[in-house]
């Protein structure tokens, strides 16, 4: 079962490898990209990082398209639990997991409304919400004090500056440092609660992923089952024609 | 399927089929069609994909008929709805996602089944009241493609549906007053999804469904063409079966039956494993809902369009005192209709291509790659040599059929065999 | 074969083709059972796609329901309703509580035997969890038409009054009770509820 996962894996890679001089480029600058690969399988990872959302998050980008109750189900969390820890809104747990923040409001502060980010994982990838996360760094010329290396002077204020520390652009080695000890949490420990916060976006960009697969091996191996049986039914009458 | 070993059985099917026989030809029909339909024997790979194409409309019906259920064709709920379907549905996700890969299977499908119509001259006489019905079915299919791509409300939907309705504008004089008839509003909008609604779910499947059947019974009454392009009804037994003929059934359902099953496994593979298949039967930029302010940064039609969208964007000089806007709509509008007229291009005294000659071998074959390179390069942005690299292709596709009552005559041909060959 | 190669004159009799088709019957089969089983399996999907959704699940979430004002005799107002159905929440006093337990023998199911119209705690004269608060869905057993609420002595369920359905002229007593020689079948279903305090309770 794993082998032919794996193998379908490669054999998609080796389709979009050859597929890929066609895409898009979807990198509107240059800045190096870190890799990204997620993990739906691991909970922990998930729970944490709709944590940090509820926490972080929540207050200003909705998950509109999503509900509470089903997150709670595919996390492994018992939903008493996730009514009382992540559910700030006084909504009740089957709720979709909306925003309260008033979209008008939100113009005139940011500029722009935070956008819904239910299918942002999909709108543009993992890899670049991850890269993005970690790329805020000190600019005082920006109206918010914050500017990114990903998406070049967004709206958005850097709301994980107390987690991650004060983040500068060093011009010389054209790489972000840290100032050490000026967060609550190491590089490391960031690294990973960013690593869970894309987690959790990845799986909520389309929770049926894990199920989708799942079911896809057994309707493909039904499919082999009954092609060996259509086989050498057509194979068997085909011996009558000359 | 038939059985020999029990009279009995026979005997009380025998009288219901009698009695329903008398008020329903439904003997008569399956043998007509089915079980005394004479079909060449020498089908080939390219042969299962008529079958196929309509195993496809069945698959768009029926889990198009499902998403109705839940799909809102509101400009506030259209795209919340999908996402409804996508999360909050027992197997939602599912139903799209075999909607979203059989449109793509459609176009792969019935594009192979064109291309063996090509390959085995399955255009020629008798067959050209055939291939015109067929190729009414590719014209309403490409409707019927293009008004379900707006249906999601993403914001590619949204600008190709944009960008496609802007066409219409480029009508010398009229243009501009029946773009707004066609979206009956000042710019895309809830209206227009309306009726694109309308005429997904219910006008065009319609037409669809008649233009299949009556393209079925045009073919069943001048039978099948076959790889050698001969016609077996010319050499007959004393039955009157034609000797190079087999039952269609048990024979050719077996054959589609496996075609089927193994199409399965290739068309399951993209849905559990690859439903977007890198963007190109989901595009990115539709997980966004569609906005009138803001245009996805690279928009270009799905991929089954983007031959004809690159054709589209070739021209780029007025001619005539007409400017490069309308000839676009009408170099794109010529390339589609076209292939209509080739039953009366094709001038040789062969129909398959294993008895043309060189000239026309060649014809084909650049003619398939010219249109491959169109099709890479609608989905690239357009750069000055992609431009000229589209000219170029352009050219070669209409060359295609232009030069076709030439090069079919002038070439030598090999003599067409007398029986098919195997 | 060189000529009249064709199937329709394959000859009958030899051994070779005998086992042909009895192989080819096996096949038939055997790909019958498979092909039948996937179809059972891609017609699943589509069946339970037509199952209540998640919203549909959320939206028929437990009701809170505040009793604190209901006087007895009363019914609550306005109706409140419980994945979509009206559920009647009434009062019932010292006098129709005794009526419940001695007149009877009207009723079609006075012992609440039919025990999918009620959970378990429900099973008693008043069909409630404290006898003083009915809680029924408002939805008639013959054909979901939701029944009025009649206060008046001499409405013949139990002389306490009871519900009367307008459609087709089915009554119930204040315990919900059908009662005799009416088209409902049954009692009218008692959903599950718990009180959470003395004065609310939690349907669902």
């Amino acid at each position: 079962m794993k082998k032919l996962r794996k193998f379908l894996r490669a054999a998609a890679t080796l389709v979009l490898l050859v597929l890929a001089p066609l895409s898009w480029s979807a990198a509107t600058n240059d800045w190096p990209m870190q890799e990204f690969e997620p993990d739906l399988t691991n909970l922990p990872s998930l729970q944490n990082g709709l944590q940090l959302y509820a926490n972080y998050c929540l207050g200003c980008h909705g998950l509109q398209y999503q509900r509470y109750g089903r997150t709670a189900d595919d996390l492994g969390i018992p939903r008493e639990l996730a009514l009382e820890k992540v559910v700030f809104t006084g909504q009740k747990i089957g709720e979709l997991m909306t925003t309260s923040m008033d979209p008008v409001q939100a113009m005139a502060w940011f500029g722009a409304a935070p956008p819904d980010l239910t299918l942002e994982a999909r709108l543009r990838s993992p890899e670049w919400i991850y890269n993005y996360l970690k790329t805020f760094y000190v600019d005082d010329e920006r109206p918010l004090g914050a500017n990114n290396k990903v998406y070049p002077n967004v709206g958005m204020p850097n709301v994980l500056m107390h987690l991650q520390g004060v983040q500068r652009f060093d011009t010389e080695s054209e790489q972000l440092v840290v100032e050490p000890g000026s967060g609550t949490l190491s590089v490391q420990e960031f690294d990973q609660a960013i690593y869970d916060l894309t987690n959790f976006l990845y799986y909520v960009g389309e929770p049926s992923r894990l199920e989708r697969q799942r079911l896809g091996i057994y309707v493909l191996l039904f499919l082999v089952i009954l092609g060996s049986f259509t086989y050498l039914l057509n194979r068997e009458y085909w011996k009558d024609v000359h | 399927m038939q059985q020999t070993n029990s009279d009995t059985k026979q005997n009380g099917w025998a009288g219901a089929m009698g009695w329903l026989d008398a008020r329903f030809p439904a003997t008569e029909t399956f043998e007509y069609h089915m079980s005394k339909y004479y079909a060449p024997k020498n089908f080939n790979f390219f042969y299962y994909f008529g079958w196929l194409a309509t195993f496809v409309l069945v698959n768009q019906l029926v889990t198009g008929i499902w998403l109705t259920m839940n799909y809102v064709p509101s400009g506030d709920a259209a795209f919340a709805s999908v996402e409804y379907i996508m999360r909050d549905v027992e197997f939602g996700w599912l139903i799209r996602y075999l909607h979203s890969t059989g449109a793509s299977a459609f176009f792969i499908v019935v594009f192979l089944h064109m291309y063996r119509a090509l390959r085995y001259g399955s255009y020629r006489g008798p067959r050209e009241l055939l291939w015109l019905i067929g190729m009414a079915i590719f014209i309403a299919l490409m409707a019927e493609g293009f008004f379900g791509y707006l249906l999601p409300w993403g914001n590619m939907s949204y600008w190709g549906a944009q960008v496609i309705v802007s066409l219409v504008g480029a009508i010398p004089y009229v243009g501009p007053d029946l773009m707004e008839w066609v979206r009956g509003d000042f710019l895309m909008s809830e209206v227009a999804l309306n009726r694109f609604f309308a005429l997904h779910v219910g006008a065009l499947p319609i037409v669809l469904l008649g233009l299949v059947f009556v393209h079925f019974v045009a073919l069943h009454h001048v039978g099948s063409n076959n790889p050698d392009g001969i016609e077996i009804k010319k050499n007959k037994d004393e039955n009157g079966v034609p000797v190079d003929g087999i039952p269609f059934h048990p024979y050719y359902t077996v054959h589609d039956i496996h075609a089927t099953v193994v199409f399965l496994f290739l068309f399951c593979a993209v849905v559990f494993f690859a439903p977007e298949m890198g963007g190109y039967f989901i595009e990115k930029p539709n997980f966004e809902v569609a906005n009138p302010l803001k245009t996805p940064e690279h928009i270009a039609p799905v991929w089954y369009y983007t031959p004809y969208y690159a054709m589209l964007r070739a021209a780029t000089f007025p001619l005539f005192g007409l400017d490069a806007k309308f000839w676009g709509m009408v170099v794109m509008a010529a390339a589609v209709i076209i292939p209509a007229i080739l039953p009366w291009l094709d001038r040789s005294p062969v129909k398959s291509m294993r008895y043309k000659g060189n000239l026309s071998r060649w014809a084909l074959r650049i003619f398939v790659v010219s249109f491959l390179i169109l099709g890479v390069l609608g989905v690239l942005p357009p750069t000055k040599e992609y431009t000229i690299l589209a000219q170029f292709c352009t050219m070669l596709y209409f060359a295609y059929f232009v030069l076709m009552p030439w090069y079919t005559r002038v070439e030598k041909t090999l003599p067409e065999p007398e029986r098919v060959t195997e | 074969m060189s000529t009249g190669d064709t199937v329709h004159d394959a000859p009958a009799g030899d051994s070779a083709n005998n086992d042909g088709s009895s192989r080819r019957y096996f096949l038939i089969q055997a790909t019958s059972v498979v092909a039948a089983a996937g179809a059972v399996g891609a017609a699943w999907p589509f069946i339970s796609y037509w199952s209540p959704s998640e919203k549909a699940k959320a939206l028929g979430a437990p009701v809170k329901i505040d009793i604190s004002k209901l006087g007895p005799g009363e019914m609550l107002s306005p109706i409140v309703a419980w994945r979509g159905k009206p559920v009647f929440v009434v009062h019932r006093d010292a006098d129709t509580l005794a009526s419940l337990e001695t007149d009877i023998d009207m009723l079609a199911d006075p012992n609440s035997e039919i025990t999918e119209q009620q959970p378990d705690f429900a099973v008693n004269a008043w069909r409630s969890e404290r006898p003083e608060y009915g809680i029924f869905l408002g939805i008639c057993t013959h054909l979901g038409c939701s029944p009025k609420y009649i206060v008046t002595e001499n409405f013949e369920a139990s002389g306490q009054g009871g519900f009367f359905c307008p459609c087709h002229g089915s009554k119930f007593d204040m315990a919900g009770r059908v009662v005799k020689g009416v088209p409902a079948p049954s009692n009218l279903e008692v959903p599950p509820y718990r009180f959470e305090s003395d004065t609310v309770v939690v349907i669902g």
